[in-house]
């Protein structure tokens, strides 16, 4: 157990060297902007002084080391300075959108990662059968597809043809829960869409390969019932691959949830992310993409670490 | 060969005629288009036409003219970006499976690292930082794309690595880049194809969807995942414009990943 | 009526090449309670898919095409899967190679024992177990009130094959099918196997399929033997009976395979051209894997390298030919001193010293034809292209019994085990070596296929006083090929000499361990030993 845990925290201070070196690539590289950030700001008010003003405001002229402590500093403490958009506080902005893009990303996550696992874990079953190949192929079309595709076809069918849900996602923090799902019933739904193909897939290969070990074979042999055999025997040894699946893909939601944000128009992170970025808006940039890159690191190492301790080798026994 | 095709699946035959398909009409675009690529000729959103065989789009040019344009620009960036994704990723794979040591644990842990980064965030600020020109577009997409290439390359080298063929040649003294070319390399070739197809679909994707955010190839090009965008307010209305590059999008990427899945079907031996 | 299975005519299919072929033809046999029959031929003869149809049970891609399969009284062919699932474990129970891949890594050994019977409804989940720790008690498991309750990975392979063997008892089955239980194992890992097999066959009385490719450990277990090869009956007799006076030319064949060879003459005439002096070695930096290692070989001779598992001399090997640098001592080879590391020997260096290895599946480059898998150290050692290489390419093929036109086009990968084999020895013969390390080269052959590699070792070595170092956890073949013999253990060397020294006692207690170990023909050596050495069980 001791060998396990020291592993654990082996990877967990890969994580944390692995944020660090992003907030230091994420720090330089929107630094390395061309052309004089206040210039590009200030634009036609670009007047000596103001430049000047501008500058010492965002301590500009400090060395890039110290502004580099100061800012992590500030951001581990919550203070991510001001948007030069609207000189209101990057960390206001941001908190409302990140949870709403936590809202989106949890509710596909909840429909998604059941749905895929039943349909991974059948097709397993029923594999080579009509019902496999149709899902299958289903799912093939599914990962091919971009998401926007999806979501512009869900928009055209149930927005535009059918008048059934809103084309875009407009919540606020005043509307009941009941309405936030309806509300974001589609964006919802393309992401599930994308998310439970991979999984499946996945799940399915997962189990397929468990299926086929040599103590399966025993428990037959030993003329166990099927779905005992299901349950506790290939049950067990699927779930360090399954949970490492579902994390894998979590991971990857909350970036997939980016474009999904900007087709229905969602408040969320992903847009505002994309919409500074076209503003260069660098406090608003280097937030977001700080905060978006600690949560897939973040979810990378759980599906590490689950995969970790739910490996059979590492019981051991007391005697 | 041949026999290998008569073989094949249905799916795997209908993926074969969607590539081909597709690049026929990127290679000899300038002669299917009737237009000009950035030429406007007609009324904003047109319905499908004689004139206008897929209709017009947001500010009048000739769809079909921009679709095959399109075809065009966007194949030949993401095919482009795959190959040097692909050169670069297999070649440090391969150096790091046969050499070992050092060089593979540096090497290793600066592919992990780069790795972790949220692909999408990355890449949306290193062009916001440095611009979307096509060679800034290209070498970043390689670049990011290369860790998974050079993950698959190396586990498959070490696959091969430890068998005892290598070590023969090994012991006879032959070098590094010989035993990468003549033992490593043919037997590599199967795995790294199919891998080669699933980056391709990916790298297009990804292509797509940063030109979708306004990212990637710049109009006027013709661009479908730019297309998609500019083309998005048409749905309102009701008009399902955009459905057409995002549509062919998903067409390519289905037929690249049905000859996907048969090749790994078949180079995995008959495991179903 | 006292017969406990009766196969009649039994055909069985496998689907390969878009067809159903047949694997086993028109196989018939009986088994009477307390009664084992042991099953034996190559690989490819059948007797696995046999042992497992006889509860019902094929393997993916095959099916059972007609016949007859009767265990007590209850037709197998055809029978429903619930009818089946009701027989299996409860009534014949299966015993397989692998312990280590058929149980499963999450769940302890004791569970996974009493799950049969308690879902067949024979016991309930207390009284299971402790007739669990009986049986484990009886099968000389140590600790057997505990054992029970470790992962399968906490317990070692001889360990883990007898849980095996017990969790096939937990039903109290009329018949148990054995298939290649101890193969895997060490010689001396191979008797305590035995000996539960022993304890159950003739003092718990059940009956049993013994499944095995060796033919003096059938002759140990079993009290009639079926020869089997390519799906056919060759043969079928009482034991004694047909280990006297074998009717078949096949059976011949398989009982002539362990006869000595003649012995050369052992003067010292004959120059050193390898001398290992004090030589250790270490994978870690801290534990060393070879320690005080000094060994010659002569001109022309062979050593043997014997060990069991974990014993060293694979990794002898390897620092030998440099691949892990030895940490203190010297190697001499024909009058020089080699560099330790392989990277700074030079090309004459590598090319007077070659190996051979155990798997020729992963030996040869698949994408290769033969002529380039022959003809490259030609071209590198040599500079040989063209017609030249050409010419050599078939010498060789020549000098390893394969004719060149049919071969010399071929792709590895189209050839058979003992053709693929000969190709790596071509291919070391190529550089005209001084000495061949041979790495258990004919471990993973069949018998028969074995001693045609052996017999043209032996003629390379008199036409042209090639010397090998012969690595085999093999003892039979040891006494077969060798002038001398070295016994590894636990990475130093335990007893070396001339081969006649080291056979004959006075012997190190390790080597007489071994030696002692290895099966013989006699189908009373096994009880004989078991006598001697009941209390040294560990």
């Amino acid at each position: 157990m001791k060998n396990v845990i020291w592993h654990i925290l082996k990877r967990i201070g890969a994580s944390l060297a692995t944020i660090f070196v992003i907030s230091v690539i994420i720090f330089i590289g929107v630094e390395l902007l061309p052309g004089d950030v206040a210039d590009t700001v200030l634009g036609q008010s670009a007047t000596p002084e103001t430049v000047e003003a501008f500058r010492r405001e965002l301590k500009l002229d400090l060395p890039p080391h110290i502004r580099y402590v100061t800012w992590l500093k500030n951001f581990v403490q919550g203070d991510f300075g001001n948007s030069l958009a609207n000189k209101r506080p990057v960390a206001e902005l941001i908190s409302w959108r990140f949870s709403n893009t936590l809202f989106l990303a949890a509710t596909t996550a909840l429909i998604a990662v059941p749905l895929a696992i039943l349909l991974g874990i059948l097709a397993a079953f029923y594999r080579n059968t009509l019902y496999d190949k149709v899902i299958s192929t289903t799912t093939l079309s599914f990962i091919s597809f971009p998401e926007f595709f999806v979501a512009y076809i869900l928009i055209a069918l149930f927005s535009v043809k059918m008048e059934l849900f809103p084309s875009i996602a407009m919540i606020d923090p005043h509307m009941g829960l009941g309405r936030k799902f309806y509300t974001i019933l589609l964006p919802a739904l393309t992401l599930t869409c994308v998310v439970t193909a991979h999984m499946m897939r996945q799940t399915r290969a997962a189990i397929i390969n468990v299926l086929a070990s040599a103590y399966i074979e025993m428990a037959e042999i030993k003329g166990i019932r099927r779905l005992r055999i299901i349950i506790h025997h290939a049950f067990p040894n699927s779930l360090s691959p399954v949970i490492n699946v579902v994390a894998v893909n979590l991971a990857y939601l909350v970036v997939g949830v980016v474009i999904v944000e900007v087709v229905f128009v969602y408040p969320g992170l992903g847009q505002l992310l994309v919409d500074s970025v076209a503003k260069r808006d660098l406090p608003v940039v280097q937030a977001s993409g700080l905060i978006f890159s600690i949560t897939y690191i973040g979810l990378n190492l759980l599906a590490d670490v689950l995969s970790m301790l739910s490996n059979p080798k590492l019981r051991q026994s007391q005697f | 060969m041949l026999s290998l095709l008569r073989q094949s699946p249905l799916s795997a035959r209908i993926g074969l005629g969607i590539v081909i398909l597709n690049c026929l009409v990127a290679i000899f675009a300038p002669w299917i288009a009737p237009y000009d690529e950035t030429a406007v000729v007609g009324e904003v959103w047109e319905t499908v036409s004689a004139r206008f065989y897929l209709g017009t789009d947001h500010i009048g040019r000739d769809l079909f003219t921009r679709m095959v344009y399109g075809a065009r620009n966007t194949i030949a960036l993401a095919f482009i970006t795959t190959a040097l994704s692909f050169m670069f990723g297999s070649l440090l794979g391969f150096v790091a499976a046969v050499k070992g040591g050092w060089i593979d644990q540096v090497l290793s842990r600066l592919i992990d690292v780069i790795m972790s980064f949220p692909t999408l965030i990355f890449a949306l600020m290193i062009l916001s930082v440095l611009g979307s020109s096509i060679p800034t577009l290209i070498f970043t997409i390689a670049l990011l794309d290369s860790t998974r290439v050079y993950r698959l390359s190396r586990a498959v080298a070490m696959d091969i690595e430890v068998m005892e063929f290598v070590e023969v040649a090994r012991l006879r003294g032959e070098g590094l880049w010989w035993i990468i070319r003549h033992e490593i390399l043919p037997n590599a070739l199967p795995p790294l194809t199919a891998e080669f197809g699933l980056r391709f679909c990916f790298v297009f994707l990804f292509i797509a969807s940063l030109s979708f955010l306004g990212l990637g190839i710049q109009p006027p090009l013709a661009d479908w995942g730019g297309m998609v965008r500019e083309n998005a307010g048409a749905i309102t209305f009701g008009i399902f414009t955009p459905l057409i590059p995002a549509g062919a999008i998903a067409f390519l990427t289905v037929g690249v990943n049905m000859i996907v899945d048969w090749f790994l079907h078949l180079s995995s031996g008959l495991h179903e | 009526m006292s017969t406990i299975l009766t196969i009649k005519n039994l055909y069985i299919e496998a689907y390969s090449e878009e067809a159903w072929q047949p694997i086993v033809k028109d196989i018939s046999l009986t088994l009477k309670k307390g009664e084992v029959l042991g099953l034996i031929g190559e690989s490819g003869a059948g007797k696995s898919t046999i042992g497992l149809a006889a509860m019902g049970y094929t393997r993916q891609g095959c099916r059972l095409a007609s016949g007859s399969i009767n265990l007590d009284g209850v037709e197998l062919m055809g029978a429903s899967d619930e009818d089946l699932r009701l027989v299996r474990g409860s009534k014949i129970a299966y015993v397989a190679q692998s312990a280590a891949a058929s149980f499963n890594p999450s769940h302890r050994i004791i569970k996974q024992h009493v799950e049969a019977p308690v879902q067949h409804g024979i016991m309930s989940y207390s009284d299971a177990q402790k007739e669990a720790i009986k049986i484990y008690r009886r099968l000389f498991l140590p600790n057997p009130e505990k054992i029970g309750f470790r992962y399968p990975h906490e317990l070692s392979g001889g360990q883990l094959q007898r849980a095996m063997v017990a969790m096939a008892m937990s039903c109290e089955p009329q018949i148990i099918v054995f298939d290649e239980p101890t193969t895997a194992l060490d010689v001396t890992t191979q008797i305590e196997v035995l000996a539960a097999v022993k304890e159950i066959t003739e003092k718990m009385n059940k009956a049993a399929l013994y499944i095995t490719h060796d033919l003096a450990v059938v002759a140990q277990v079993a009290h009639r033997i079926m020869v089997l090869r390519n799906g056919r009956l060759v043969e079928e007799g009482e034991t004694r009976a047909l280990i006297k006076k074998p009717r078949q030319a096949y059976t011949r064949e398989l009982l002539n395979v362990r006869s000595l060879r003649e012995d050369k003459d052992q003067s010292d005439k004959m120059d050193v051209i390898l001398t290992i002096k004090d030589v250790a070695a270490t994978y870690t930096g801290e534990e060393n894997v070879l320690e005080d290692i000094n060994l010659t070989v002569r001109k022309g001779r062979t050593v043997a390298l014997v060990g069991e598992s974990g014993s060293g001399k694979s990794t002898l090997a390897r620092v030998i030919t440099g691949l892990l640098p030895a940490t203190q001592g010297s190697i001499n080879f024909l009058g020089e001193d080699l560099p330790l590391e392989l990277k700074h020997r030079t090309k004459d260096n590598l090319r007077r010293l070659q190996m051979i290895y155990q798997m020729p599946d992963t030996a040869l480059n698949p994408k290769q034809t033969v002529r380039r898998v022959i003809g490259r150290p030609l071209e590198f050692y040599f500079g040989m292209g063209g017609k030249k290489a050409e010419e050599r390419i078939r010498e060789l093929l020549f000098s390893i019994e394969l004719e060149p036109d049919t071969y010399i086009n071929r792709m590895t990968t189209e050839l058979s085990g003992g053709e693929k084999q000969r190709i790596c020895i071509a291919r070391a013969l190529a550089a005209r070596p001084d000495l061949i390390i041979c790495d258990e080269v004919t471990s993973a052959l069949d018998q028969l296929v074995a001693e045609g590699i052996l017999d043209l070792l032996q003629d390379l070595q008199n036409k042209t006083d090639i010397s090998y170092l012969f690595i085999t956890h093999d003892l039979a073949t040891v006494k077969a090929i060798s002038d001398k013999i070295v016994i590894m253990l636990e990475g130093k060397i335990i007893e070396q000499g001339e081969k006649k020294k080291v056979l004959s006692p006075p012997h190190h207690e390790y080597t007489d361990k071994l030696l002692s170990s290895i099966p013989e023909m006699d189908p009373d050596w096994l009880d004989n030993l078991l006598d001697e050495r009941l209390d040294s069980f560990i």
